[in-house]
This record gives structure tokens, sequence and C-alpha cells, in this order.
């Protein structure tokens, strides 16, 4: 392997030390080896990364050096951790070490939390187990730690449930866990990966501090680029099972060797979107659009009014995209929906001369062939049970009844050509495609019945970042050839500067700052604004960029 | 919480009623009267007694009377049973019932319970494969055919239980007819635990506990299994209302002196007053039952609370 992986060789002060760990995992269709002889090393004090594509086996590293695997997996190699070998130790053993000595932090902060048990019970536990404590003990200690964590009102949040908690709060506590018992290994695996700009930023930020304040060793898991720049101080890139190249963060950033690693640098989304000219005509004019949804709050009082989106115009030009970024709840996804008249709105909103806002379904229904959406979600948003030829011709059977099933089957051949898929695959189902092809399959459905706007709703959120950059390729080309308009919906600010012509931001339902692309990300004029760009591009490009 | 209660069961009112009129009607749609015996009675019999019990009156009247009597929770006269009142009837057999379906229902959740942790431990290994088989076997076999092979081999042949008869809930007389009525229900309970532990053993929050270093045991406990038995909770419903119909043919075949007899004896003899009193009965239970499901629940699980 590359000169870096050997100097990297069995350091004298490793904490944690993983030696050519195998996994592989029984299934009924023979083995599979998820890993195959990977090294890893961390010393005290140190933050190594280790990266790689989603599926390269980089979670089912560490998975397996805790002893986590599904009941199908089987080890190899050693994991070595104070001259003992933690794959060779019995559950009660290593339970001396897990949670004690080396913790973890997950990536689904809204699961990783037992919701039946407060938050308060559930830090206190493992103090009990590990520490010692006694359960009043270790409820003034997890107090201290909600404190530690920057939990706003813990005396109150240590009764609280996880679902009584955002999903940065829960990620909160599982680090607050993590640190309850002073541990020397802190393993976190995609921490970031399921919030938001901000929140990702303020979690990043206490994790680095909690680090400097305690001196313990950090893995930190992540397909982000961004995230390893800014915390890392050596990096291991995976890729199928294998280590395909290591070394510190900065050299591997400057002169990668391994193609496979230029290409996750690569995979940021660049360049800008070609201007569309001034006398394009206008295709959608929206005017004081609002929606408010009426909360219960009981039965013989009233109803407590949100203003999901609070009187919003703007107007677009064909070809144009209108990038609307903000965090969740801010309103984003219920204005696309509400645009296309899928959600009871007030205001007006007029596209290509007609006026939609306040049509019924059945007047709504010869238009929509004009107004497509493509979803965040390309799991659950394709119909499992058909094919995906099925899918893509559906929209064709109630807006070209005329079509015969051949006409219906070929244009969907052509559809998935156009998204750069291989016309064959129009007779297999969803779930044998991956995110980013399933997301294809998506914007074919909306291409075939050639739209002339599209609300793109988050849809390279759910994507791995080299899987996103193709998404945006393929939505720039789309555009360029076709004349589409957009309504890119997204909270990934990198993206949304790829893409867009003009760019709206966010806040409770209320424009926070609109604009031009230049003049949003480059001098923005709101607090609110500046401290999305500064999380968001402290994330893409490292706090040193 | 008390106000949810105070509300569930004031909306129970309407559910009860609209079963009382329904089962009313229908029973007297069904041909023939509980005086019609193979050999007619005199007329002037006939009369005395249809004037007794009101059956000389226009149906809306007797309609009436019925709903009359049971505001006062009285279930009105046996037309079978000529002595006796149903209230009188179920002070006997309730209890019996009661204690019969309540045992059964406890051994089919701890039985099924264990065995439903195992299997889910034990997952696509030889053990499970043998719960679930078990399991299978439990739901298939109807009751009608489990009771007289218990009381074959266990009573009959090696003289360890006895073969039928109360005794006033003597525990040797208990077990096979609580045995016979849990065993589908062990399956069931079996089937949904293995199902959800299962579920819960791969859920993200177990990973941490496991994570964390904490014992299997607390993992399994503390934080699958409670969970796990969320769906349990949810079929208790369903389990007493099955458990009550149950009771018909195991109470008939051990000779128990319960209410699940009278299903069948009422239906068959027209004793109106005798099924609408069963009916209500099963309907209060079902009701009931459904109610304490939901306060389980809400109890599990924090994120169902109702203030």
């Amino acid at each position: 392997m590359t000169e870096t992986t050997k100097t990297n060789a069995p350091a004298a002060d490793a904490v944690l030390d993983i030696r050519g760990l195998t996994v592989t995992f029984t299934t009924p269709t023979g083995p599979i080896e998820a890993v195959r002889g990977v090294d890893i090393s961390v010393a005290r004090g140190e933050t190594v990364a280790i990266v790689g594509e989603s599926g390269s086996g980089k979670s089912q590293t560490m998975m397996a050096a805790m002893g986590l695997l599904a009941s199908n997996g089987r080890t190899g190699g050693s994991v070595t951790y104070e001259g003992r070998d933690l794959l060779k130790l019995g559950t009660s053993q290593l339970n001396q070490v897990r949670g004690r000595k080396i913790t973890m932090i997950f990536q689904e902060p809204m699961t990783s939390l037992d919701p039946l048990y407060t938050i308060g019970r559930q830090l206190a536990e493992p103090m009990v187990v590990h520490g010692g404590l006694s359960w009043k003990a270790a409820r003034a200690k997890a107090l201290d730690l909600l404190k530690l964590v920057n939990i706003p009102d813990p005396e109150r949040k240590i009764r609280a449930y996880p679902h009584e908690m955002s999903g940065g709060q829960r990620q909160r506590v599982m680090i607050a866990m993590a640190l309850a018992n002073d541990p020397d290994v802190l393993i976190a695996d995609e921490p970031t990966t399921a919030l938001d700009v901000t929140t990702q930023a303020q979690i990043l930020e206490l994790l680095k501090e909690l680090q400097e304040r305690l001196g313990m060793a950090v893995i930190f898991i992540t397909h982000d680029l961004g995230i390893v720049r800014q915390i890392a101080d050596r990096v291991y890139v995976m890729k199928s099972g294998e280590m395909v190249e290591s070394g510190a963060t900065a050299t591997i950033f400057k002169t990668p060797e391994q193609a496979y690693t230029r290409m996750l640098l690569d995979a940021e989304p660049t360049g800008m979107k070609a201007p569309v000219p001034d006398r394009a005509p206008i295709l959608m004019e929206a005017q004081k659009v609002s929606v408010e949804f009426a909360l219960e709050t009981g039965f013989f009082k009233p109803p407590h009014i949100l203003r999901a989106v609070d009187n919003i115009s703007f107007s677009l030009r064909q070809g144009q995209t209108l990038g609307i970024v903000g965090e969740s709840g801010s309103g984003k996804s219920t204005l696309g929906r509400a645009l296309l008249n899928l959600l009871p709105a007030t205001g007006r909103v007029v596209i290509n001369g007609r006026q939609v806002s306040g049509l019924s379904r059945n007047e709504m229904r010869p238009l929509r062939k004009d107004l497509q959406l493509v979803f965040q979600d390309p799991f659950g948003s394709l119909s499992p049970r058909l094919t995906v030829g099925q899918i893509i011709g559906e929209g064709l059977k109630v807006h070209a009844p005329e079509l015969s099933a051949a006409d219906r089957d070929r244009r969907a051949a052509e559809v998935l050509e156009e998204v750069a898929l291989d016309p064959v695959m129009r007779n297999r189902y969803p779930h044998e495609f991956s995110g980013g092809q399933r997301q294809r399959i998506a914007i074919a459905r909306a291409m075939v019945l050639k739209p002339k706007l599209m609300v793109l709703d988050e849809p390279t959120s759910a994507l791995d970042r080299t899987v996103q950059k193709q998404i945006v390729d393929l939505l720039r080309k789309l555009q360029a050839d076709y004349g589409l308009t957009y309504l890119f919906i997204s909270h990934d600010l990198a993206v949304v500067r790829a893409m867009s012509d003009t760019v709206m931001v966010m806040k409770s339902g209320k424009v926070v700052e609109a604009g031009s692309v230049g003049h949003i990300f480059e001098a923005p004029q709101e607090d609110y604004t500046r401290e999305l760009m500064r999380a968001a591009f402290m994330t893409a490009n490292g706090l040193s960029a | 919480m008390h106000r949810y209660v105070l509300g569930r069961l004031l909306g129970a009112i309407p559910t009860l009623f609209l079963i009382i009129t329904l089962s009313f009607f229908l029973i007297r749609i069904a041909p023939g009267g509980p005086f019609d015996l193979e050999r007619p009675l005199e007329a002037k019999v006939m009369e005395n007694l249809s004037k007794i019990y009101h059956l000389n009156e226009p149906l809306w009247k007797q309609y009436l009377l019925y709903l009359q009597s049971i505001a006062r929770l009285d279930f009105g006269p046996s037309f079978y049973f000529r002595d006796f009142s149903i209230n009188e009837l179920f002070a006997e057999s309730l209890p019996i019932s009661m204690q019969l379906g309540l045992s059964a229902l406890a051994l089919a959740l701890v039985v099924g319970g264990i065995f439903g942790v195992i299997a889910a431990l034990r997952q696509n290994r030889g053990t499970d494969y043998a719960v679930m088989a078990a399991a299978t076997l439990g739901v298939t076999v109807p009751n009608f055919v489990v009771a007289p092979l218990l009381t074959l081999s266990l009573g009959v042949w090696l003289g360890w239980l006895p073969v039928g008869g109360w005794n006033n809930g003597a525990f040797v007389n208990a077990v096979l007819p609580v045995v016979t009525l849990a065993l589908p229900q062990i399956a069931v309970v079996a089937r949904l635990t293995r199902g959800s532990m299962i579920e819960a053993l791969r859920s993200n929050h177990v990973r941490t506990a496991r994570a964390y270093g904490l014992t299997k045991w607390l993992v399994i406990v503390v934080h699958a299994l409670r969970g796990a038995i969320l769906p349990v909770v949810s079929y208790l419903g369903p389990a007493a209302a099955a458990l009550l119909t149950g009771s018909v043919v195991v109470e008939t075949i051990f000779g128990i002196p319960g209410i699940g007899r009278y299903f069948v004896q009422g239906a068959l003899n027209r004793d109106y007053t005798l099924v609408m009193g069963t009916v209500v009965v099963v309907a209060c239970f079902v009701i009931l039952f459904n109610l304490l499901v939901d306060l389980i629940y809400a109890v599990l699980d924090p994120r169902v609370r109702y203030d």
C-alpha cells in the first residue's frame, strides 16, 4: 500500500489498535465480506476520521470492534485496547470496556435513545452499572453532563422523554452519555448526518471543544469530507470493505494518491448556473401566499393557529431556478406544496399565465402534467409493488390516455435513457436500485410528462456526496436541454449555490432574505443568513477555509 | 387521566345502547319463542305466560320495558330457568367464568411471553423453530379437540387430575380447563412477543444499550422487552373476547357451572332475557378490557398520554 500507511503502522502510543479486522456476514445467498483486513489505530487525544461512501464498511468496522454486529456477523483480526483483544473477550468482560472506556454516538439521534425512559434515567444507567454510583448520585451527575453539553433548561429536560426533544438535543444527550464515565475513546458514527446545518455545526463545535478539554481519542466515521477537514488529525479512506488510503488530513486533502480519494474530494458540487436572459417569459408568480395549520389544543379551546408559510411573494422566469433554503421546520416544503395547490393556501399563484390558486382538484388535473414534484426520500416515494416502467408510465395513463401500453413503455424507456439509466432496467422493482438510481427514477417519472415546472424537495439530501453531484449534474443538464424551471428546496447550501439563479432564505414560515445567488452567498445582509452560511461552509470547507 | 377514563366510560353508553337494541330485535327475528315446546302448551297457559313476561305487548313496548329494567341493572327473569332471575344466574356463574378466564389470561401472558422471548433470543435456531411450530399447533388445533385429549391422557389414563367438575375452583379441578382455554392464547402471545422482541432487539436504542455495556439482563428486560410487550398489551382486548367465547366449549366439556354454557342454552331455548344478559355482560367486558389496554399502554409508553 502507500507510504503514508506504513508510517502509520503500530503506533506505540495507540490507545485503540485495530489490526487486520475482517467482518463476514453469513446470508442465505452465501457469505458477504463486509470488511476485509482493515488496520486503524488512534492515539490518546487524537482525532481520526474514517471516510467512504455508504456501504464501504466503515460503520461495520467499528461495530465489529465493539461487539455490536448483527448475529450473523463473524469477525477476524484483532482489536487491542489496554493489551487485551476485545474480539476475544466474553460479553461480561467486554461490558467492562464498552460504555465505560470506549463509548459510541450513533447516526440516528431520533432512535438511538430508548423512547420509554426519561433522558435522566438513560444517562444515569451506565453510571450506575459501571461507576457503581447510586441512582441519586448518577442523576446529579447526569444533570451536570446535560449542562456540559449545553442543553437548555437541564433541570426540566432531565425529566423529559426523547420524543419531547429535537434531533440536535437528542444528539447532545447521546454525547453526554458518551462522556459520562470519562472514556478513553469516543467513536462517533456519522453523528451529524441526520441534523440541520446549523445544528450540525453546533454539535461538531461541541465535540471538538469537549475533546480538547477532556483529552479522549475520537474516531469519527463520516462520508462528509468537509467535516473531516475540520476536525480530523488523520484520515482513513475505505472502499468496499478495504482501506485504500490513509494519512495526515492535510496530506490526504492536498495530495490524494488514490483515484477513489480524489473522487470523494471532487464530489462537492461546484460551478454556478448560467443566468437566464431577462427577456425570458415569467413562468410563475406568487403573491402573498400563506398556509395556516390549526393545532388542536383541547375540545373546547380555540385551536392554535400556526402560520407555516407567511405572506410569501416572488416571480420566476422560464428556465430559472429558485433555491429555497432554511432549517427543517422553516416551511420550505409546505411552501412548495402550497404553490402546486396540493395544500389549502391563501394568496395568488399564477403559473404559465393561468391562476392555479383556488382551483379544485378536477380543475387542477389537466395542469398537473406541467407541474411535477420530486421528493427527498427515494425509498418511500416509489411504489414497491410496481416495476420502474409502470411507475414512470403511470402519469401517462392519466395525462396521455390515447397512448397504448406499448407506447407508454417506449416513452418510459426513452426517459430512462435521458436520466442515464439502462432502459432494460424498467422491468425491475424499486428495491433493486440504489438510492441515487431511485432518485433518477423519480426524476424520470416527472420528466416523462414533459413538465414546465419541477418542484424538487430536497432531492439530494438522502444521498452520498458523490451521488449527489451526479444528480445535480443531471438536473442541470435536463434544465439546459428542456428549458425547465425549478423550485429547488434544500437545506444544503452548497447544492443550492450550484443549482440556483435566485435564493430565498426561510425561517419560521417567513422570508428572511431573498436575492440572486451571488448576492446571498457573497454578501448576505441578515444575521440569520450569515449564521446559516457560516454553519454550512464551516462543514463544507473546513474551519480554515 | 380521570377525565379520560370518565370520558371513555360515558362514551361506552351509546355503544352498549346500540348493542342492546340490535340484539334485542335480532333475537326476536329468530323463529319461535321461549314457550314453543315440542308439545304445544294449552292456549290458556300460553296466554298467562305471555302476560307475565309481557310477550303480549307490542314489540316497541317490550323494548322500552327492557331498557327500563336494564337501566336499574335488572336483567329480568329467565324464561327457561323459571325460578331464577338472570341476575341470580349470573351471580353464581359469572365469578366462576371470570376466575377461569383471568387464570387462563394470566397463564397465556406469562407462558406465551416467556416462550416468545426465548424464541426471539434464539432466532432461526432449533429452539425458535420448535416454539413456533408448537405455537402454530396451539392456534390451529381447536379446544374441543385439545380438551378430550388432555382429559383422556392426564385424567383417565394417568389419573393425575379430575376429568371434570369445578369443585369451587379447587386447583386440581382448574388445571385442565385453564390450560385448555389458555393454549391458543399462549400460542398467539408467544408469536406476538417473538415478533416484536426480534424487532426490539434490532432497534437502535437496544444497540445503544449494548454499546454502553449494560448487562444482558438489563438490555433484554429493561430496554427490549418493555417496548416489545406493547403489541401484546394491544392484543389483551381481543384476547379477553376470545377467552369469553372459548369458555363456551371448555365449560361445557369440563362441566363447569360458568356463564359460557348460557350462551348456547339461552340461544337454543329462545330465553330472550338470558341471551340479552350474556350479550350485555360480554360487551361490558370487552369495553372494559379495551379501556384497560389503553391505560396500561399509556403507563408503558410515555409517547401515549391522556391528559
